[in-house]
C-alpha cells in the first residue's frame, strides 16, 4: 500500500515546523504533534564571555588529553616493568601497569568530554525535524524493473538452450563438494584414542605431588591423593595430552563403608582409584569431601558417590566415574591390573 | 686409726663431722637427682595429661564422649593426633556450638595455649596420631614457592580457588578462605584433614611439599603480596570480575549518559 492509497483523513496532522508554534492536542484530535518546542538560546548563545570561557574550557580538556597521551609515553619509557607501588585502597600493584591505564583512561575521557561540552554549549542548538518519506518506489519505476527483468530472461533463452541451463545448474550443485572434501583436513578420526588411556596391567601408581610410587600404607582413611602411570614425565611432549584422559584419582575408604560390590573388588583394601576426568564434560573433578565421601564437579556440580561405584547422585554427568582395578606387585607397590574398562570422559556418539 | 681416735674431743672435731656428712649428703644427691627429675618430666607429663583430661571432660566430652570414644554427635579421637587438637581447638572451631548444620564455622577461641597443649596432651595420649608441627616444619626456610604453587593447583585449588580464597561446596558445606590463616594452622590442616577435607599425609605429600605450599600461599596471600593487575575484587575469578564490569561498569557508563543529557545547557531566562 504506498502513501498515496492513505486516506486523508488517517493521515497524521501535518507538522508544523515553525518554531514556537504548538498545538495541543483536543477533543477532535487527541494525538496531535505538538511540534517542537520553542527555541531557547543558551548562555553562551547570548553572553560571548561565556562563549570563550565554554571555549576555554573545551581546549583545556583537550590539552589535558594531549598530555595524558604524552604522560602515557613517558610511563611506558621511564618506568621499570617490575616496579611496585601501593596505592590505596588496591594495595601493592604495579606501577606501570597503573600509570599506564591512568593516563591512558584520562587522554580518552578528556576526547570524549571535550567533545559534548562543545557540542552542548558552543554547537548550534536548533532542533531540525527531517520528514520522513515513503519507503516504496514510484508506480513507473517498478514496471520499468520488471519489464527490464523479464526482457533479461527471455534474452538469455535459457527457458530454450535446456543444454546450457542443465550444465550450469550441475556446475553450480558440484561446486561446494570442494569446501566439503577440504572437510577432511579436521582429522584424521579418533580412531579408537577415547577408548584407551596409557594405563596397562602392572604400570605402577606414581604419586603426582614426590614423583615416587605409591605403597599401599603411604594412603590413610581420609586422605586423597593424585596419580600418573609410572613412565609417564612431565616434561614428555605429550604429557598434558595423556594426562588428560589418564589422571587417577586416589581415595581410601574402610571397606565396610564401601557399599558398591564391584568397586571394593576392584580396590585394593579400600584404596580407590577413580579417573580424574568427568563423564559430562571433562573437567578435572576432585573436589572430594572424605566425610560424605562425595566428589563435586567444579564446572557443573556433577555430584559422585565415591563409596558407591562413583553414581552420579546430582548433576548432569551421564556416567559413574570409571573406575581402574588396581593391586599391589611383589615390592609391595600399587599397581594397575589393566587399562580402564570403559573410555574416560565425556561420552560421545560411538561410546555406546 | 687411733690418730683419728686420740683427735675425737678436739674442738674442731664436730665441724669436720658436720662438713663430712654434706659432702656425702652432696654427692648422694648428686647420683640420684637425675633420676629424681626424669621422674619429675613423667610426673609433670601426666600432670599435663591430668589436666587435659579435666578440660576434655568439661568441653568435649559431652560430644565425643568420656573417654574419646566417639558419640552419634561426635567423632572418635582415639588417633588423631595433638596435631588435629591444636587445629580444632585454636581456630576455635571446637568446641562446637552444634553438631548440626552443614558445617562447623571458625571462631573466637577461647582457650589458652597451655590449656590446648593439655587437651592435645590427653587427646596423643589416647592413640597415636600427627604431632604438632614445629616453625622448622612450616617456616619459610627452604621453601619453594613456585614448586608450591604447582602443588597448590594440583591438590588444593579445586576447593580452595587458585590463590586460596576459598570457594563452594555441596549442601551448604565450603571450602574456607586460606587468607590470614597462620602457617601452623594450614600445615596441621593438610596434615589431619578436619571436617571435610581430606587429608594428605607426609607418605603422599612430604613435609618439603607442605612447605612450598606455605610458602607458595604467602606470596600470593600475604599483606605485602603484589597484584599487578590492580584492584582483585576478591580474587575469586572470572565471575566477579564480570559481574563487576557489568553491573558498575555499564551502570557508570548510562549513569553519565543520563546526567550529561539531563542536564540542561539553556539559559533560564533570556
Amino acid at each position: 500500500m504506498s502513501s498515496q492509497d492513505i486516506p486523508e483523513e488517517n493521515l497524521p496532522a501535518a507538522q508544523d515546523t515553525s518554531h514556537g508554534a504548538v498545538k495541543l492536542a483536543d477533543e477532535q484530535n487527541p494525538f496531535a504533534d505538538p511540534g517542537l518546542p520553542p527555541h531557547e538560546p543558551r548562555v553562551q548563545d547570548i553572553d560571548e564571555r561565556a562563549a570563550k570561557r565554554s571555549e576555554r574550557a573545551v581546549a583545556l580538556l583537550f590539552t589535558v588529553s594531549m598530555l595524558a597521551t604524552v604522560g602515557f609515553i613517558a610511563s611506558y619509557v621511564t618506568i621499570p616493568v617490575d616496579r611496585s607501588v601501593y596505592i590505596w585502597p588496591i594495595g601493592h600493584i604495579s606501577a606501570l601497569n597503573f600509570a599506564l591505564g591512568m593516563t591512558l583512561g584520562l587522554a580518552l575521557f578528556c576526547i570524549g568530554a571535550g567533545a559534548v561540552h562543545w557540542a552542548r554549549t558552543l554547537m548550534s542548538d536548533h532542533e531540525l525535524a527531517d520528514e520522513r518519506h515513503p519507503i516504496e518506489a514510484a508506480p513507473e519505476v517498478r514496471a520499468k524493473v520488471m519489464d527490464d527483468f523479464r526482457q533479461g530472461a527471455k534474452e538469455s533463452a535459457l527457458g530454450r538452450r535446456k543444454l546450457i541451463r542443465n550444465t550450469m545448474f550441475g556446475a553450480l550443485a558440484l561446486f561446494p563438494l570442494s569446501g566439503v572434501v577440504l572437510l577432511r583436513d579436521l582429522g584424521p578420526l579418533p580412531g579408537t584414542k577415547l577408548r584407551h588411556t596409557l594405563w596397562s596391567k602392572g604400570k605402577l601408581l606414581v604419586n603426582m605431588n614426590t614423583n615416587e610410587p605409591l605403597r599401599p600404607s603411604d594412603l590413610i582413611v581420609g586422605s586423597l591423593t593424585f596419580a600418573k602411570p609410572e613412565g609417564l614425565e612431565e616434561h614428555d611432549h605429550d604429557f598434558q595430552t595423556e594426562i588428560a584422559k589418564a589422571a587417577l584419582m586416589l581415595v581410601r575408604i574402610k571397606p565396610d563403608d564401601i557399599k558398591d560390590k564391584r568397586s571394593l573388588e576392584w580396590s585394593h583394601e579400600g584404596i580407590l582409584a577413580y579417573s580424574k576426568i568427568c563423564t559430562h564434560v571433562g573437567c578435572p573433578i576432585s573436589l572430594y569431601e572424605q566425610q560424605t565421601h562425595h566428589a563435586l564437579c567444579p564446572c557443573h556440580q556433577s555430584t559422585f558417590d565415591l563409596s558407591d561405584g562413583a553414581k552420579v547422585i546430582f548433576g548432569p554427568a551421564g556416567h559413574p566415574l570409571p573406575q581402574l582395578r588396581i593391586g599391589v606387585n611383589d615390592e609391595g607397590y600399587l599397581e594397575a591390573l589393566g587399562d580402564f574398562d570403559e573410555p574416560v570422559g565425556p561420552a560421545f556418539w560411538e561410546r555406546g | 686409726m687411733k690418730k683419728l681416735s686420740a683427735r675425737r674431743r678436739h674442738p674442731l672435731a664436730a665441724l669436720v663431722v658436720l662438713l663430712l656428712a654434706l659432702a656425702c649428703t652432696g654427692g648422694l644427691y648428686a647420683v640420684f637427682a637425675p633420676a629424681d627429675k626424669a621422674q619429675a618430666d613423667e610426673t609433670a607429663q601426666s600432670l599435663t595429661i591430668e589436666e587435659g583430661k579435666k578440660l576434655y571432660t568439661v568441653g568435649c566430652a559431652s560430644c565425643h564422649g568420656t573417654g574419646g570414644q566417639g558419640t552419634s554427635d561426635g567423632p572418635s579421637l582415639v588417633g588423631v593426633g595433638a596435631a588435629a587438637v591444636d587445629f580444632q581447638v585454636s581456630t576455635g572451631r571446637m568446641p562446637a556450638a552444634t553438631s548440626q548444620g552443614a558445617q562447623i564455622p571458625r571462631k573466637k577461641n577461647i582457650y589458652s595455649q597451655a590449656e590446648i597443649d593439655q587437651l592435645a596432651a590427653y587427646i596423643a595420649s589416647l592413640g597415636a596420631g600427627p604431632a604438632v608441627p614445629t616453625e622448622a616444619q612450616y617456616g619459610p626456610e627452604g621453601a619453594d614457592a613456585a614448586k608450591g604453587g604447582e602443588l597448590f593447583r594440583n591438590n588444593c585449588a579445586q576447593c580452595h580457588n587458585f590463590t586460596g580464597k576459598g570457594g563452594a561446596l555441596t549442601h551448604g558445606k565450603y571450602a574456607p578462605s586460606l587468607e590470614g590463616v597462620t602457617p601452623k594452622h594450614i600445615y596441621e590442616a593438610m596434615l589431619t584433614g578436619p571436617q571435610n577435607m581430606p587429608s594428605f599425609p607426609d607418605s603422599t605429600m612430604s613435609e618439603q611439599n607442605k612447605k612450598d605450599i606455605i610458602a607458595y600461599l604467602n606470596a600470593v596471600n600475604g599483606d605485602e603480596t603484589e597484584s599487578p593487575g590492580g584492584l582483585e575484587l576478591g580474587g575469586l575469578g572470572p565471575v566477579s570480575e564480570g559481574l563487576f564490569a557489568w553491573v558498575f561498569g555499564l551502570g557508570a557508563l548510562i549513569a553519565v549518559a543520563v546526567w550529561v543529557a539531563a542536564r540542561t545547557a539553556k539559559a533560564k531566562k533570556s
